[in-house]
């Protein structure tokens, strides 16, 4: 077993060397920094880092913060609806593509476009369409329909669904592309011979293309997971956390105590509950991913 | 981190290379990080370079957008052990911290020199005096709760004169929504409610609550019925809010006033840029209401440059001038003027400043109504506790009862 290992290492010496540059970076930058974050998550820290050791108390007084409990409360609302509707959504425009229609490349561009426009320019642009001074309503107000009110980014109510709206509207084209992506793949062979046991076409997409499709369905779900996480830009340029704390988000509390309230500790104790909370979630899929697979495989 | 190491060390010997060059012509380098880049604010910090270079300093400007990002870059700088030479702050307690750490160079020489401790006002010394020395220079004074108007919104409502008392002040809200005109402008963003609350709370509340309840946190006075009434006032002007108010900027707010689409507005004194800006006149056009109540605390808020540790002997007589021609009481004048800000020595010539200004000196003058400004008074997570406080207050139906626990504990705890 020793002599098998030695000879390993022997053999692929010069991929590990090529290799050690990146797992320093790995190691330093990313692990070091995520550590060092949870490590202060446990010291008082305000504006500076600080070495000391005060337990849990910056975990204690973040449960007990309303703005934070809203803003956790806010992302699963808005992590249900969007990875609901974008990959509903996307996946149908895949499927709609996918029909041979005329000027197809047209309409996957046109799709697929939202998503390379950064998420502060979407939530500026949908905040105007929103907003009732100077988007839908006052078009509909100018044109005699005073009666109609789409006061969505102002209303505490509603707010959450608009920056839904936003980043379905950003984040769709995206399930499209990897779907679509998916589907080209699938063996024309299938289709015949379903069409040759007389199946109806949306049943084959449901119970045979999809099925195939799981690994695209997987990515696109991973991606649309971690913009839901890290969603910050579209809030701060479409309703700054308001009105009032009704479209708070997590990432959003993060940078404010890092930045504006001098409050180290506070933020990384939220940043380290995120990324547990991350984890948690990303592990099953990672584990079904790649360990169940190469196992499989082997 | 080798390698970290020797990059430091090789442009520390540029740098020396650098300095030693510049030995010969200019000794006085001076780099200054501050946010000011909006068209008055640039002009204003002008006259400090324009006067620090013709005391025969080099101003090397280093603006960064926006103040938290600029501070959180002085910050990084000074911890990171390559700190500038001045760095811009506001009056608060948010550099505090770092005077504690031992990372900046006192100014008590300078200080002392000027008779701070006569010229400034008690408030603002205190904000920049840690354990009898000073750290850091106060350049201007904002009052963040000035009570603007618009004089053809209020004369179109058949307002006669601006008011003086709550009552007034509510008495023209009224007028002013029977007349079809939004009554109070406010851009419904955190800090705007705040600024909002915190005006409700130094005209209901009066200058004794202000300092009992920020300052002291004392939790009679937050229990008390005078606060009471303060939160049940400020939940009261609700209704005087147009719809389109969630978070739009202060500015575009006072162009509300500029339009005379609304009647007031809540804001500190730089909203007189945009009020100039649009060519109008104070008196003719707009006006400006320090406080409801005749002895209204006049809120002293603010800049100060911060001078980070530095052993080097040039650098510590760069920082000393920078501290010397930024008070000096022409300058201050100049600076203010342009900054919309009133000077932080009562011993200037106030006759170039404007008339709101000028009326800012006269009550500051007396020492019963200066009151510091809520960030000095508390720790700036606190402080945002407190926001996140008021702007819940502002947009939820939250009770008096509900609000005066959550104001309890953000203080208390």
């Amino acid at each position: 077993m020793g002599a098998e290992l030695t000879r390993h290492v022997k053999r692929n010496l010069v991929a590990y060397i090529a290799l050690l540059p990146m797992a320093v970076v790995v190691i330093f930058a990313y692990l070091g920094t995520m550590a060092w974050s949870v490590r202060l998550s446990f010291s008082s820290s305000k504006l500076l880092p600080k070495n000391d050791f005060v337990g849990l108390t910056q975990y204690f007084t973040l449960f007990d913060t309303p703005r934070w409990l809203t803003s956790l409360g806010n992302l699963v609302i808005i992590a249900f609806f969007f990875l609901l509707i974008c990959f509903a959504l996307g996946c149908l425009l895949a499927i709609f593509i996918d029909q041979n229609v005329r000027g197809e490349s047209l309409f996957r561009t046109v799709f697929l476009y939202p998503y390379a426009m950064s998420f502060v320019v979407a939530g500026l642009v949908w905040q105007w369409v929103l907003n009732p001074d100077l988007g839908i309503q006052h078009t509909m107000h100018g044109l005699g329909f005073t009666g109609f009110v789409l006061d969505w980014v102002v209303n505490p109510k509603m707010v959450l669904y608009a920056v839904i709206v936003a980043t379905v509207w950003h984040g769709s084209g995206l399930v499209m592309a990897l779907i679509l992506a998916g589907l080209r793949g699938v063996d024309t062979e299938i289709w015949r011979a379903t069409r040759i046991d007389g199946i109806p076409t949306w049943r084959v997409y449901l119970s045979i293309v999809l099925p195939m499709l799981r690994p695209m369905i997987i990515t696109s779900l991973v991606l649309l997971s971690i913009s839901i996480v890290k969603m910050y830009d579209v809030v701060v340029a479409m309703t700054n956390g308001g009105p009032g704390t009704a479209s708070e988000v997590p990432a959003k509390f993060i940078m404010d105590n890092l930045f504006e309230r001098a409050n180290i500790g506070l933020a990384t104790a939220a940043s380290t509950v995120m990324l547990v909370t991350v984890l948690l979630v990303m592990a099953p899929v990672i584990y079904s991913q790649y360990f169940r697979k190469s196992g499989r495989a082997s | 981190m080798i390698g970290m190491k020797q990059m430091v060390a090789v442009s520390a010997i540029a740098l020396m290379a650098a300095t030693g060059v510049a030995k010969a012509q200019e000794p006085l380098n001076a780099e200054v990080i501050h946010w000011w880049t909006s068209g008055g604010e640039s002009a204003a910090i002008k006259v400090f370079a324009d006067a620090f270079n013709a005391a025969g300093g080099k101003w090397v400007d280093n603006a960064v957008a926006g103040g938290s990002a600029a501070r959180s870059a002085a910050i990084n700088r000074i911890v990171g052990g390559d700190p500038s030479t001045a760095a811009l702050f506001n009056t608060s307690r948010q550099y505090h911290e770092i005077i504690g750490e031992g990372l900046l160079n006192d100014i008590d020489e300078v200080a002392t020199k000027n008779n701070w401790d006569k010229v400034l006002p008690a408030p603002i010394a205190k904000a920049v005096k840690v354990d009898g020395k000073y750290y850091a220079a106060p350049v201007n004074i904002h009052m963040p709760l000035w009570i603007w108007y618009s004089n053809a919104a209020l004369s179109k409502a058949g307002v006669e004169k601006p008011p003086e008392t709550m009552d007034e002040f509510f008495a023209a809200l009224d007028k002013l929504k029977a007349a079809g005109i939004t009554p109070l402008a406010l851009g419904g963003q955190r800090w705007q409610e705040n600024s909002l609350f915190s005006a409700m709370l130094t005209n209901v509340g009066g200058g004794t609550l202000w300092k009992s309840v920020y300052g002291d946190k004392d939790e009679a006075a937050i229990r008390s019925p005078e606060f009471r009434k303060v939160i049940e006032t400020f939940i009261s002007l609700k209704p005087y809010v147009d719809q389109a108010s969630p978070g739009r900027n202060w500015n575009d707010t006072t162009a509300l006033l500029i339009k005379n689409e609304a009647g007031f507005q809540v804001m500190g004194d730089w909203a007189k840029g945009e009020f100039k800006q649009a060519n109008k006149e104070i008196g003719k056009d707009y006006g400006c209401i320090p406080g409801l109540r005749p002895d209204s605390p006049y809120v002293l808020g603010g800049d100060v440059f911060v001078f980070p540790k530095t052993d080097d002997a040039e650098k510590v007589k760069a920082q000393n001038l920078l501290v010397e021609i930024m008070t000096q009481p022409d300058v201050q004048v100049k600076f203010n003027n342009l900054k919309g800000s009133i000077p932080i020595r009562s011993d200037v010539d106030v006759a170039s400043l404007d008339a709101c200004a000028q009326l800012g000196m006269k009550i500051m003058s007396d020492p019963a109504r200066q009151a510091p400004d809520a960030s000095q008074m508390m720790e700036e997570s606190v402080y945002g506790s407190v926001q996140d406080i008021v702007t819940e207050l502002w947009n939820t139906p939250m009770t008096v009862d509900q609000a005066v626990e959550r104001f309890e504990k953000a203080l208390k705890g």
